[in-house]
């Protein structure tokens, strides 16, 4: 039978068992005000007239509910356009982060050419490298990008492409891949099967469980981005919600605001609800392998 | 370990070097092994490699967006030593860092032993201590910025009104930014941890609990020379990540002050974005890449050298 830190026996001490019950009653508390407090906080906050959020702000109950609000900042603030930005830009830098860690990973781990040790190095390499570094130089070359003519500001071909180049996702798949039974491919080899229907026929269809790891990550990362897509996407038209916010404070009524921050919270908070086994196996995954 | 038996590649039987011509190369799929590796060539190399060479180039050269980048030596690096904000911004980082990490250390791990002996509802704990982590970081910061409001009618003035304080001015009080600031860092980051340690937790081996019984060790005991002395090689990992990630904060600075008040809460980071980005007519690119590199090189010394004096630590 599993067990922690107190035996059976601990359990059966009266003092024991009341001092760990007392104990994590008083967590499971603490938790629920500062894990779901705020998020509460706000769902009331989205549907409360400005006046009372500012007059009694832990009020339990509003005098009137404003359902408007939410209506108000998803038509009238443009939020539903700032949401498809915020959707349009991480189904695109998910598109890209899988198609350049299926690919690497199948070329590094099942095809092994000999120069691929060499390639991992330079890929792992960059782990090491903290992003403030590439701040400066990534703008400049998004403002000139080589191989084409035109800057890439004002595109979301400015956070897609950047977003592939993810060391961590070709350290994972990479890994999944070189584990996977080098028998199937021989077979499929044998059949008459060249490298791309291996690809697409074998490898991927046998890496599900990889494939939702990264693409969960590529999701919640794009969804929480700040700052990057702040530099590259000056025109407030193409902005997603989590750089549009900031500013949207400065001229929207409050009520409405924080309707909007809401809104802004469903979707990874709905993903966490859904996937959330997934999310507290990898949470503790990610940090593990990051060391 | 899997390693060592690594099978044949699969690009299939290596002949003689003399018989290695472009031809065998690609029909023995030289060629679309290429192709498959072309996106991360293309992408990593565009947008990683060739920028990261970049920035070290950049940091001894004048550069603008109108005319061509000039050597410049060392200028850059020297004119970032004599900004007295430098300073103020190192300060300010290591103040952040420092707050950052007795908040923030010790109540994951705390919260995460004792969540390790719940019996029923273990998934509610963690999914509740999870939750902020799930947040959009802008969202939180906007809605702290609430909370913090200066006002008697603030969220927090209230609540600490209940108790008889304040108000507190919160982001107005060159005292009270900086530990208001590391608070919503912590809220929002410690949910992370916690899921780290208490899967480090369910590795610790129950023999060594139940021998540490057969010596009638009490409870403490067993978390302080069972416990924990398990969880060295992680607390030691986390610990430098923490510093790391610290000596690297944005958001909160950038979000809740910008700075402010009177340059209090200016970070090396907020520092970096502000040579390069706060003015609009184009930046001082040389100086930002610079101090970033600086700050990378510093970083990196660090961990090397906290890696090499804790190397006998995590070993159990």
């Amino acid at each position: 039978m599993s067990r922690g830190i107190l035996s059976p026996a601990d359990w059966r001490r009266p003092r024991v068992r009341l001092g760990a019950l007392g104990l994590h009653g008083i967590l499971l508390g603490l938790l629920f005000v500062v894990g779901l407090g705020p998020m509460l906080w706000l769902a009331k906050a989205a549907v409360t007239p400005t006046q009372d959020t500012l007059r009694s702000p832990l009020a339990l109950w509003p005098n009137g509910i404003d359902w408007a609000n939410l209506s108000t900042a998803w038509t009238r603030v443009e939020v539903d356009k700032y949401f498809l930005n915020t959707v349009g830009l991480a189904a695109g830098s998910w598109f890209m982060q899988l198609l350049v860690a299926t690919t690497a990973g199948f070329a590094l781990s099942v095809l092994r050419p000999r120069y691929g040790k060499v390639i991992t190095g330079v890929v792992l390499a960059t782990l090491f490298v903290p992003s403030v570094v590439l701040l400066v130089p990534l703008y400049l070359t998004v403002v000139d990008p080589p191989l084409l003519k035109a800057s890439l500001i004002n595109s979301f071909w400015a956070v897609w492409l950047p977003a592939g180049a993810n060391a961590f996702n070709i350290l994972l798949v990479q890994r999944f891949f070189g584990n996977l039974p080098r028998e199937v491919f021989e077979a499929a080899r044998v059949d008459g099967a060249g490298p791309f229907r291996l690809f697409w026929s074998v490898v991927l269809p046998m890496s599900r469980p990889i494939l939702g790891v990264v693409s969960v990550f590529a999701v919640i990362a794009a969804w929480k981005d700040f700052l990057w897509p702040m530099l590259v996407l000056p025109n407030p038209e193409l902005q997603p919600l989590s750089v549009r916010l900031p500013a949207l404070q400065r001229f929207v009524e409050l009520d409405v605001f924080l309707a909007a921050l809401a809104i802004s919270t469903v979707i990874p908070v709905v993903l966490f609800a859904v996937f959330q086994r997934f999310f507290l196996k990898t949470g503790a995954l990610t940090g593990a392998v990051k060391g | 370990m899997a390693a060592e038996t690594r099978p044949a590649p699969l690009v299939l039987p290596r002949s003689t070097r003399a018989q290695r011509t472009p031809l065998t190369w690609i029909r023995r799929g030289g060629l679309s092994t290429l192709v498959f590796l072309l996106p991360l060539l293309l992408v990593f190399g565009i947008f990683s490699w060739i920028p990261i060479g970049r920035a070290v180039v950049m940091s001894f050269q004048e550069t603008n967006l109108v005319t061509p980048s000039t050597f410049v030596g060392l200028q850059n690096f020297r004119d970032v030593l004599a900004d007295p904000l430098l300073w103020t911004a190192v300060k300010n980082t290591l103040y952040f860092a420092l707050l950052a990490l007795l908040f923030g250390y010790p109540v994951p791990l705390l919260a995460a032993v004792v969540m390790s002996e719940v019996r029923r509802f273990k998934g509610l704990y963690s999914a509740l201590a999870y939750l902020p982590v799930v947040i959009p970081p802008v969202v939180a910061v906007l809605l702290w910025k609430f909370f913090y409001d200066a006002g008697p009618t603030g969220v927090f003035n209230t609540i600490l009104g209940y108790v008889g304080i304040g108000p507190v001015s919160w982001l107005q009080d060159s005292a009270t930014v900086m530990p208001s600031l590391v608070l919503e860092a912590t809220w929002a980051a410690a949910g992370g941890t916690v899921i780290i340690y208490l899967a480090a937790l369910t590795g610790v081996s129950t023999d060594l609990y139940e021998a540490a019984e057969i010596d009638r060790a009490s409870i403490w005991r067993k978390v302080w020379h069972v416990t924990m002395p398990q969880l060295r090689g992680i607390l030691l990992i986390t610990f430098i990540l923490q510093i790391v990630g610290t000596a690297q904060v944005f958001l909160e600075p950038f979000l809740f002050t910008g700075g402010g008040p009177a340059n209090s809460t200016t970070t090396l980071l907020l520092l970096i974005y502000n040579y390069a980005f706060a003015n609009s007519l184009g930046g001082q690119y040389g100086m930002a890449t610079a101090l970033s590199i600086v700050l990378a090189v510093i970083l990196g010394l660090l961990s090397a050298v906290y890696f090499r004096l804790t190397r006998g630590w995590s070993k159990s």
